[in-house]
C-alpha cells in the first residue's frame, strides 16, 4: 500500500512534466491543425539552458561547501527558470516565424535572408575547418558576406514555393525542425551526457510514513502554478480569446480583424515556454543526464498525452498527461520493462475506443 | 467614378486554375448607399465578397476602399480599415459566448501589445472596461442583452444571424458587408431582418452591400442593384429597372429550366 501510494505520487510527479509539454502540442494543433513535433526539443533546449545557467551562466555555489547559500540558489534557480522560459519562448517563435508561416503564408524577403545565412553554414563551416583557429574573425566575414550573396538566390528559389495548406507538408516539416534541433545539439552541445549538479538543498519529505524528496513537491507546485497561469491566459486575456476564436474558425477570424499570424506566434511562445520550464526541471531535479536527445522520448509521450486527452482540448492535455505519468509509474513498478511501451499501448487503445480523446467532442466529418 | 466613391472594384478578375470565377467586374459604392448583389447559384457573389475582404487576391484588375488600394493587404488590416462582414453560412466562435464574440471582434481595434494583455496594465483594464461597455450596449441595441452569456452555438438560428451583423458591427466598419442574411429565415423573420438591416444603417451610418437570393427583400431594400451571372456582371440599376430587364428575367429563368 504505501508502495503504491509512493508511485503515485511519482507519476503525478512525471505527469505534471508530461502535462506541461502536451499543453504546447494541444495549442498548437488547436490553433493550426498541426502536430508540432518539434516541441519535444524545444524542451530539450529547455533542459540545456538550465544546464549551462547552472554551470556556467550564473554564480550557483556547491551546497556541500557553502551551506549557507540556499537562499542564494534558490532565488538563482526562480532565475533561471525563467531564463529556460524566455529563451524557449524566443526558439518557438523562431521556429514558426521560419518554418511553419513560409509553409502558410508564402515567402517573404525576411525569410530569403534568414536562409540565405541557414545555406552558408556548411560552407562556413567548411572554411572554419580549413583555417586556424586564430583567424575566427575572417571566417565569421566570409560567412556573412556568403549569407548575403545567397540571399537573392534564396529569394528567387522562394519564389518558386507556394504556400501550402497541405497538413502533411506542415508534418513533414515539423519533423525536419526536430531533426534539425537534435542534430545541431549534437554538433553545438556534443553528445555526451552532462549532468546539472545539485543546487537546492534536498530534504526527505515523510508524511504517513510515505517518503518522498522535496524536489518532487518542487516540480509539483511549479507546474500547477504554471498550468493555472495558462488557464487564465486562455480565458480571460485578450490574445488567450484571440487564440480561442482562431481555434475555432481562423478564417472568420482574420476576417474579424484579428491579427492571426501575431496570435499563433503568441501560442507558439507560451507552449514552448511550459516546455522550457519543464525541460529545466527535469534536467535539474531528477539528476537525469542531459543529451540531445533529451526531448525525444517525453516529447513523444506528452504528444500521446494530447491525444489522450483530446487533441486541442487545453484541459484534456493537463488530464491526458497526469493519466500517463500515473499509468506509467504504477506499470513500471511492477513490470519494469514495460514502462516505455505502455504509453503506445494507451494510444492504440484511445485511437481504437475514442479517437477524440477523453475530453475531446466528436465532430462530424463534412464530406 | 463617383466623387464620393467608398468601394471600387475595377475591371476584376478572378481565376481559378482556367475556371473564370469572376471575370472583368466594375462595381463602385458610393458612401451611404444600400447596394445589393444578385445572381443565380454559383455566379461568383460570393468570390467577389472574399476579394473584397482580402480573402483571395484577384488575378487582374484592382478592388479599392476609401480610395487604397486592397490589392496584397491581410484581410486583418482590411477589417480595421472599416470593411466588415457576415457569412453565408454562419461562422460564429461557437464555444465562445455573445458577448466574447462580439469582444474578440471588438478587441482588435486597438492593438496592444501582448506582454501588457497578458500583465493587464491600468492602460488595458481601462481599455477593457470601455470594450465590455461597448460590447454590451452593441448586444443591447441588437436586442441581445438577454443571451450575452450563453454559448453562441446554443443560440436558436435567428438569434445567431443577428449576432453575426453584431460581432460585423463591433469592429466599427464603414461599409458592412452582408452574405446571404435572410438564408434560412421564415417569411416574417425576413420582415425583422429587413427593419433591422435598415435601422443599424441609420444608427451606425453605415454603406452595406449585401448579396441576397430572396428577391423580395433585395427590392423591399436596395437602392441599387448589380446582377452576376457566371461571374459577369449582366445588369445595373435601381430595383425596377432590374425587374424588368430581360437578361435578369432570362438568368433566373434560365437557372429553373436547368
Amino acid at each position: 500500500m504505501q508502495e503504491f501510494v509512493q508511485n503515485l505520487i511519482y507519476g503525478v510527479e512525471t505527469g505534471a512534466i508530461y502535462a506541461l509539454i502536451a499543453l504546447g502540442y494541444t495549442m498548437v494543433y488547436g490553433v493550426l491543425r498541426l502536430i508540432n513535433f518539434a516541441h519535444g526539443d524545444v524542451y530539450m533546449i529547455g533542459a540545456f539552458v538550465g544546464f549551462f545557467a547552472c554551470t556556467q551562466w550564473l554564480p550557483f555555489k556547491d551546497l556541500s561547501q557553502h551551506p549557507e547559500a540556499a537562499t542564494l540558489n534558490v532565488l538563482l534557480a526562480i532565475v533561471t527558470l525563467f531564463l529556460a522560459m524566455l529563451i524557449c519562448a524566443l526558439l518557438g517563435i523562431v521556429i514558426e516565424r521560419f518554418a511553419y508561416r513560409p509553409l502558410r503564408n508564402g515567402f517573404r524577403n525576411a525569410d530569403a535572408h534568414f536562409w540565405g545565412f541557414v545555406a552558408a553554414l556548411p560552407l562556413t563551416a567548411f572554411v572554419g575547418a580549413m583555417t586556424t583557429t586564430k583567424r575566427q574573425g575572417a571566417f565569421l566575414a566570409v560567412g556573412v558576406i556568403v549569407g548575403f550573396a545567397l540571399r537573392p538566390a534564396m529569394a528567387y528559389l522562394s519564389k518558386k514555393i507556394k504556400p501550402s495548406s497541405s497538413r502533411l507538408n506542415a508534418l513533414i516539416t515539423a519533423i525536419g525542425v526536430s531533426l534539425v534541433l537534435e542534430n545541431g545539439g549534437i554538433n553545438v552541445f556534443g553528445a555526451d551526457p552532462k549532468f546539472i549538479p545539485d543546487i537546492l538543498p534536498k530534504r526527505q519529505i515523510s508524511l504517513l510514513g510515505i517518503e518522498f524528496d522535496s524536489s518532487r513537491v518542487v516540480i509539483l507546485i511549479v507546474a500547477a502554478v504554471l498550468m493555472a497561469t495558462l488557464r487564465y491566459i486562455v480565458l480571460y486575456t485578450r490574445p488567450g480569446k484571440a487564440m480561442r476564436a482562431i481555434s475555432h474558425d481562423i478564417d472568420a477570424a482574420k476576417l474579424m480583424g484579428i491579427n492571426t499570424d501575431r496570435v499563433i506566434a503568441f501560442t507558439f511562445a507560451l507552449g514552448a515556454s511550459l516546455a522550457g520550464a519543464g525541460g529545466f526541471m527535469v534536467a535539474a531535479f531528477t539528476n537525469i543526464k542531459v543529451v540531445p536527445l533529451f526531448g525525444l522520448q517525453p516529447g513523444l509521450k506528452a504528444f500521446v498525452a494530447a491525444v489522450l486527452g483530446g487533441a486541442g482540448n487545453i484541459p484534456g492535455a493537463a488530464l491526458g498527461g497526469l493519466i500517463m505519468g500515473v499509468v506509467e509509474s504504477l506499470v513500471a513498478s511492477k513490470y519494469p520493462q514495460w514502462r516505455d511501451a505502455v504509453a503506445f499501448i494507451l494510444l492504440i487503445v484511445i485511437l481504437l475506443v475514442r479517437p477524440a480523446g477523453l475530453l475531446g467532442k466528436n465532430t462530424a466529418e463534412k464530406v | 467614378m463617383s466623387q464620393n466613391g467608398l468601394l471600387s472594384i475595377s475591371n476584376v478578375t478572378m481565376r481559378f486554375g482556367g475556371l473564370a470565377a469572376v471575370s472583368d467586374v466594375n462595381i463602385h459604392v458610393a458612401q451611404g448607399e444600400l447596394v445589393g448583389l444578385i445572381g443565380p447559384n454559383g455566379a461568383g457573389k460570393t468570390t467577389l465578397f472574399n476579394l473584397m475582404t482580402g480573402v483571395y487576391t484577384p488575378t487582374e484588375g484592382s478592388v479599392s476602399f476609401l480610395s487604397e488600394t486592397l490589392n496584397g493587404r491581410k484581410p486583418y488590416e482590411i477589417v480595421r480599415s472599416g470593411m466588415s462582414r457576415t457569412f453565408q453560412n454562419i461562422r460564429l466562435f461557437r464555444e465562445l459566448t455573445a458577448l466574447e464574440n462580439v469582444k474578440v471582434a471588438a478587441n482588435m481595434r486597438n492593438e496592444t501589445s501582448l506582454l501588457s494583455a497578458v500583465f493587464r496594465t491600468p492602460h488595458l483594464l481601462r481599455n477593457d472596461d470601455e470594450i465590455d461597455n461597448f460590447s454590451r450596449n452593441l448586444l443591447e441595441q441588437m436586442d441581445l442583452a438577454d443571451v450575452a452569456d450563453t454559448r453562441s452555438g446554443d443560440l436558436p438560428y435567428g438569434l445567431q444571424r443577428r449576432l453575426e451583423i453584431a460581432r460585423a458591427l463591433a469592429t466599427k466598419p464603414k461599409l458592412l458587408l452582408l452574405d446571404e442574411p435572410a438564408a434560412g429565415m421564415n417569411p416574417q423573420e425576413k420582415v425583422q431582418l429587413m427593419d433591422l438591416i435598415r435601422q443599424i444603417r441609420e444608427r451606425f451610418s453605415l454603406t452595406i452591400l449585401l448579396i441576397e437570393h430572396d428577391m423580395k427583400l433585395v427590392m423591399g431594400i436596395c437602392e441599387r442593384i448589380y446582377v452576376l451571372e457566371y461571374g459577369k456582371l449582366i445588369a445595373e440599376g435601381k430595383p425596377e429597372e432590374i425587374r424588368k430587364n430581360p437578361k435578369v428575367i432570362a438568368a433566373y429563368l434560365g437557372e429553373e429550366v436547368e
